[in-house]
């Protein structure tokens, strides 16, 4: 089960470290990458360790493939195993994306087609991932650039499919969703009407970039920006109909000064508690 | 068609451009564009994350070459596992071996000096040894065990100088017509350090990761320089907290 | 001198080293200014700077890699002046007066 408390959380970054020791402002917990603390020692699990000792944590992996190849890397999950028998996080999620093949990490988060037959290889992941884990895990949407004709399954209903074969959570990143309905020209409220929010643990904005194509924009996931008004617009449409949730907010492309991050869980903080103040009224 | 056959058709897709089965878009005369998308994160993010494992090198090259440099590397060795941090340890060899630079014989031994700094920085933890476990102890028979980052590295080139000289306030290189050797650790503040050290400096610690007695690592360092002293070696990774433990044999 | 003598004098040396040592703070320094000193190369799940034009140009993966010549700029990164008092850009062929291959 996901434990992170319904507040604003923020990506940590190393060189936020000594701002979030004086002043961590309104944010309840902090996320990492797993992938950057699997090394044996130094920094990266000092900072960890006292982050940890202060501030609910939520483990977020990138590497495991989970859309990928039948099979996970073994390997790759013993370890993830060993970080979170070691920080016992309030939450582990990761990608419904594959980054690898065969012996080879791209380090992406590449696109699926949504099928009976990626269904089955991914509840099957997601299966082993939580036996080994122990626990329950979250699964995000992704952002996505591209369709597949092979495509039989929504992908609302592929990832409410998983969670009901699998009983893991979903986390819902909302910029994904913005960024996807809007290069794949859908209304994202169709999207989200169509996906089981009373499954969702976590939620995720972050900033998205944009490039022109001859048929209209095309959205990129870079986290290099702030949260755009129009994601912040469904995350409060979101959170008015599931009450206040755990809510992350990324930036991993020109990171900025911590300031600029705590301002941004500020403006989650302020949507987290007017939805919990209307609840508290009625 | 299979699950695997899609990914093998997809990742042949993102070296060569081929558009894998089934792949189009809301307007399907852009589906090529969209695909780049993900041809360019492999590439760029890749790219990306050699450059900051080599910071150096993309800085003496430059960007437009490091670009190029980095395709040439990806091409031939990706990373294996998906800790990208791990990653890179055959770029000094491909260096050496990269037709355009065969003139900048250096810049493989740069590469294997900044390969060892990572290494370091993310080594097993140790503390230092309490000055107290050294005093009365025997040096016949003392075993000094130095920190899991500590790493001696010989260089045909003047890989230390020319790494000093690009970095915030760093000396211009002096005396580059010379081999060097380093000691790289990383201390308790968890910064690693590059020292140039003596070869017969380098003998001695390279005894004691060996777990010789100190006796012994000093009679190696002598057998190189008959005049060396022992102390200032000894003295450098006791302030950088490298001696962990201090252990006398059995006699 | 004998063997013994040496082995004495090296003894007498080791102790005094020992004893430097004994007296030697660990000195942990404060964040050393340094490029790349988070030895970054660190996974994230954001897609990269990844634009639709660099992806098609950049990605040919033969292109003409092998006839560019390294021509660093660092435009951004002031380098320490040369021995002769003047600034130095960070590009390989300023390097190249001082390195010799």
């Amino acid at each position: 089960m996901s434990h992170l408390p319904a507040r604003p959380g923020v990506g940590f970054k190393s060189k936020h470290f000594a701002d979030i020791a004086r002043n961590p402002g309104p944010v309840g917990f902090f996320e990492v990458h797993a992938e950057n603390y699997m090394g044996a020692g130094g920094l990266p699990h000092a900072q960890l360790t006292a982050l940890r000792a202060d501030h609910p944590l939520s483990v977020h992996g990138v590497g495991l493939s989970i859309g990928g190849h039948k099979g996970l890397d073994e390997d790759h999950l013993a370890r993830l195993k060993t970080l979170c028998d070691r920080y016992q996080p309030d939450s582990f999620s990761e990608h419904l994306a594959w980054s690898s093949h065969g012996a080879e990490y791209l380090n992406d988060l590449l696109p699926l087609p949504y099928t009976e037959q990626t269904l089955q290889i991914v509840a099957d992941h997601v299966d082993r991932v939580q036996e080994v884990l122990g626990r329950q895990m979250l699964l995000e949407n992704p952002a996505t650039y591209v369709l597949f004709e092979q495509s039989t399954i929504p992908e609302p209903e592929f990832m409410a499919s998983v969670a009901d074969r699998t009983g893991c959570g979903l986390l819902l990143d909302v910029n994904n969703v913005f960024v996807s309905c809007a290069n794949h020209r859908r209304d994202p409220l169709d999207y989200l009407a169509e996906f089981r929010l009373d499954l969702v643990a976590e939620i995720h904005l972050g900033g998205h970039d944009q490039e022109d194509l001859p048929s209209g924009p095309l959205l990129i996931d870079s986290h290099g920006a702030p949260v755009a008004d129009p994601v912040w617009a469904l995350f409060r449409d979101i959170i008015a109909r599931t009450g206040p949730l755990p809510t992350l907010v990324e930036w991993d492309n020109d990171v900025p000064e911590w300031s600029v991050l705590a301002a941004e869980a500020a403006r989650a903080d302020a949507i987290l508690r007017e939805r919990g103040q209307s609840l508290a009224a009625q | 068609m299979p699950h695997s056959d899609f990914l093998t058709a997809f990742r042949a897709g993102l070296q060569d451009g081929t558009l894998p089965p089934g792949l189009t878009a809301i307007d399907p005369a852009e589906t090529g564009q969209r695909f780049a998308v993900y041809r360019n994160n492999v590439a760029v993010g890749l790219s990306e994350a050699l450059a900051a494992r080599f910071p150096v090198i993309r800085r003496l090259v430059g960007e437009e070459f490091f670009a190029a440099l980095a395709r040439g590397f990806i091409r031939d060795d990706r990373p294996a596992s998906p800790v990208i941090a791990e990653w890179g340890e055959g770029f000094a060899d491909f260096l050496r071996g990269f037709a355009p630079l065969v003139a900048h014989p250096y810049m493989a031994d740069v590469a294997r000096l900044e390969h060892a700094r990572g290494r370091a920085f993310h080594a097993a933890d140790a503390m230092p040894v309490a000055p107290g476990d050294l005093a009365a102890c025997a040096p016949d028979r003392l075993i000094l065990g130095l920190h899991p980052s500590v790493q001696v590295l010989r260089f045909g080139h003047a890989a230390i100088s020319v790494w000093l000289a690009n970095q915030p306030d760093g000396p211009p290189v002096r005396d580059h017509a010379r081999a060097e050797t380093a000691l790289i650790l990383r201390d308790p503040a968890f910064q690693v350090h590059v020292v140039g050290i003596a070869e017969a400096d380098a003998a001695l610690i390279e005894a004691l990761q060996q777990g010789r007695p100190l006796a012994d690592a000093a009679r190696c360092a002598l057998r190189i320089d008959p005049d060396h002293s022992a102390q200032h070696i000894l003295v450098r990774l006791m302030s950088g907290g490298a001696i962990t433990s201090a252990q006398e044999e059995a006699p | 001198m004998t063997t013994k003598t040496n082995t004495l004098a090296l003894g007498a040396a080791l102790t005094c080293a020992l004893g430097a040592m004994a007296a030697t703070p660990v000195h942990a320094q404060g964040m050393e200014k340094c490029f790349g000193v988070s030895l970054a190369g660190e996974n994230d799940c954001a897609a990269g700077p990844g634009t639709t034009c660099a992806g098609t140009s950049k990605v040919d993966y033969q292109g003409n890699a092998w006839t560019l010549v390294p021509a660093g700029t660092c435009a951004d990164i002031a380098l320490p002046a040369a021995d002769d008092g003047t600034a130095r850009q960070g590009s390989l062929s300023e390097l190249d007066r001082d390195i010799p291959a």
